[in-house]
């Protein structure tokens, strides 16, 4: 049945893809209609708080999708990530602070609070523009894409590859969240961005407004994960598995594989901006925390727990460990980081494909499990 | 009825199909469908559209201007690759030393040597991997392959097999040979790229020549030693090359896959010129017309397979004698 519902569309061979489709799409319009139409005490009624977790956990599977796009599908592992989330969180943050106008606690025009303490007497000129919302958008994917393009122009025409790069993108992240602790950096030190009022003129406070923001970061998976799939199913994609392979294979084929490397790069970071600026709004504040060193290798656990190279893995491993990380952050708040832990050695030990993959050769088993049984009863008859 | 057969010869011509369709709406009785010889029926009004827009696009030329291999290849003088007073050594050890080499075009050449004797270093020097510290290195008289990378050399027309067979494993034979054609090499064009009629017929081709036809869906991944060894043959001849270097494409193969080899590359000589760096000598014997000894970095001996057995110098490097 659902083959014939996505037949003739790229997502005919893929079942992960179909099943994540039509999960979504029931998100997106269950749980705002179960939130908005049900009345609030009946059990079937979601509360906003719930909503809004929902949100950051979709917003964080974008992003590792983003990572498995270049780990999975190019062989990068990439310990940076977390960066260009936090770029594109920034700018978003940032015209979320032009927004609150004169509504700080300072009251100033025209200065974020933390300026107006600092003693600044006029915005800065990075900070011009972001009062605009569709300038803003547009920086949340142009800063990570800016960034991606010199850093991976320098580190892969320089052939630097393996775990020399993973280093280097680990790098890059921690040197960033120095830069961005540092109060002349002029992006609020390390408070970061925080006290949002408004986004497009909504309040941020109002229910309709965080439904509005789950539903745009639904609608943003969906359109990321059709993105990538078309990516991945290109001869591209397959250029892109191949360097992964091969490297020196493939450009003695005659591709040039640095220019090939930069593209998929600039892409995934274009995608985690994406994530991040619609991470901050939900959260209601930016720090240079999210630029840790941590965050970025916490991600590449959700993918390879979820499983590499699957796109849809990433979105699963994403929500499993998040909702797990809640759960016991409440429950058992001194457990996590262990359970954490176990649960990625467990993982490399007993399911080196992921989650997914287990799924995958679980289904395939009972498949041929049944071939045999009926092959075995027709011989005996 | 004639009037209807000539229109089946002119389909591909636009001017003349043109005056065929004004002929056709005067005689008209069957209506303006065409059935060609394939047996597929196409109003005639898109076949005439089609073909005039294929000939309007200005990003391409026509297909027969198109020139078989890089236009830059120039071989008046009748050789293909020039190797001049070519040395590279690392860290004081000199793994070329002096080397002078010209393949002709359409030969097939045979370099032997022992270990160590620099014929991998001078593969990688002439695909652009390793850079010498003297010398010349062209391509034809008009390609000089010390001012390009690797993927430029061989987009020029130059392929490489390595030592190890390195295949795409993660992917199928068919998307193997296809990432291999010859064509689209940007970021854009190779995500837009859809494979056409005429491209699915070569790779066809390819696979029936190194006779993998049945394991084109298969993981590359999964083939025998000696089928990657074709396979990455095959990926060579889709990049439609007009050199070919060969590094050891026996090691690890029976002796009839071996014959087959032999075959196979005695087939390609001709159209391209064959390098082929190998240590069996009996193969060596089974498809050499020259070949050039290698030692110490610099060509020791050079002729044909009895001269270079019959040569002292070589016998003295190879024997100790």
């Amino acid at each position: 049945m659902l083959n014939k519902l996505f037949a003739n569309s790229m997502l005919e061979t893929d079942r992960g893809g179909q099943l994540l489709m039509l999960l979504l799409t029931t998100l997106l319009i269950v749980v705002p209609a179960l939130n908005l139409l049900v009345p609030q005490g009946h059990f079937l009624h979601i509360e906003t708080y719930t909503i809004t977790l929902l949100g950051k956990y979709l917003t964080y599977a974008l992003l590792a999708m983003s990572v498995d796009l270049v780990w999975g599908y190019l062989g990068i592992l990439t310990l940076g990530h977390g960066a260009f989330f936090a770029l594109g969180g920034y700018a978003m943050g940032m015209y979320l602070m032009r927004q609150i106008g004169d509504r700080g606690v300072y009251g100033h025009p025209e200065l974020p609070d933390f300026m107006v303490f600092l003693d600044w007497q006029e915005l800065p000129w990075f900070w011009q523009g972001f009062d605009m919302f569709w300038f803003a958008c547009l920086m949340v994917v142009l800063v990570p894409a800016a960034l991606a393009l010199v850093f991976g122009f320098l580190s892969f025409r320089s052939r630097v590859s393996g775990v020399y790069l993973s280093i280097m993108t680990q790098a890059l992240t921690f040197a960033l969240m120095l830069a961005f602790f540092r109060n002349e950096m002029g992006f609020g030190g390390n408070n970061g961005l925080t006290d949002f009022k408004d986004i497009l003129g909504f309040s941020l406070q109002a229910d309709t407004t965080k439904v509005g923001l789950f539903m745009a970061s639904v609608v943003a998976l969906i359109l990321g994960y059709l993105t990538c799939r078309k990516v991945v199913s290109s001869r591209l994609g397959k250029v892109a598995v191949a360097i992964r392979d091969s490297e020196t294979r493939v450009r003695f084929i005659g591709y040039n594989v640095a220019n090939f490397k930069l593209a998929i790069f600039m892409l995934s970071a274009m995608i985690a901006g994406i994530a991040g600026a619609l991470y901050v709004p939900q959260v209601g504040i930016i720090n240079p925390g999210e630029f840790s060193p941590l965050n970025s290798i916490e991600i590449v656990v959700w993918v390879a727990l979820g499983g590499r190279a699957t796109l849809f893995g990433a979105i699963i491993g994403a929500l499993l460990i998040n909702y797990a990380k809640s759960w016991f952050t409440i429950e058992l708040p001194e457990v996590w980081l262990f359970a954490l832990g176990s649960l990625f050695v467990l993982a490399t030990l007993f399911l080196p494909k992921g989650v997914t993959g287990w799924f995958t050769d679980l289904s395939s088993n009972k498949k041929s499990n049944r071939n045999k049984g009926l092959s075995t009863k027709e011989n005996a008859s | 009825m004639s009037n209807n057969s000539q229109l089946e010869v002119s389909v591909n011509s636009a001017s003349v199909l043109t005056s065929q369709f004004t002929d056709q709406q005067i005689g008209c009785a069957e209506g303006v469908s065409v059935q060609n010889d394939q047996g597929f029926t196409a109003p005639l009004a898109k076949q005439l559209r089609d073909n005039v827009s294929q000939l309007a696009r200005r990003d391409q030329v026509f297909e027969f201007l198109k020139p078989p291999h890089n236009p830059l290849i120039d071989t008046r003088h009748n050789i293909l690759l020039y190797l001049e007073g070519v040395s590279v050594s690392f860290d004081g050890f000199k793994a070329i030393n002096d080397l002078n080499l010209y393949i002709k075009e359409g030969e097939l050449r045979c370099i032997i040597g022992p270990n160590g004797a620099g014929k991998t270093t001078m593969m990688d020097i002439i695909t652009g991997k390793t850079k010498p510290d003297t010398g010349q290195v062209w391509l034809g008289s008009k390609l000089n392959l010390l001012k390009m990378d690797e993927a430029q050399i061989a987009n020029a027309g130059v392929g490489r097999k390595f030592q190890k067979p390195t295949v795409f494993e993660c992917l199928s034979v068919w998307q193997n040979l296809e990432l291999s054609m010859a064509g689209t090499r940007s970021v854009w064009s190779v995500f837009r790229a859809k494979l056409s009629g005429e491209q699915r017929d070569e790779i066809e081709r390819v696979l029936v020549l190194i006779g993998l036809q049945d394991q084109a869906a298969m993981d590359a991944g999964s083939l025998s030693h000696g089928q990657k060894q074709w396979l990455e043959i095959g990926m060579l001849l889709m990049q439609k090359p007009k050199l070919l270097l060969v590094d050891e494409p026996v090691a690890g193969m029976t002796h009839q896959e071996m014959d087959r080899t032999a075959e196979l590359l005695n087939s390609l000589a001709g159209d391209h010129s064959v390098v082929v760096v190998e240590h069996d000598m009996d193969f060596v014997r089974s498809i050499a017309s020259t070949v050039s000894v290698l030692h110490q970095g610099s060509v020791l001996a050079e002729g044909t397979m009895t001269d270079i057995q019959n040569n002292a110098k070589v016998k003295q490097v190879y024997l100790g004698e």
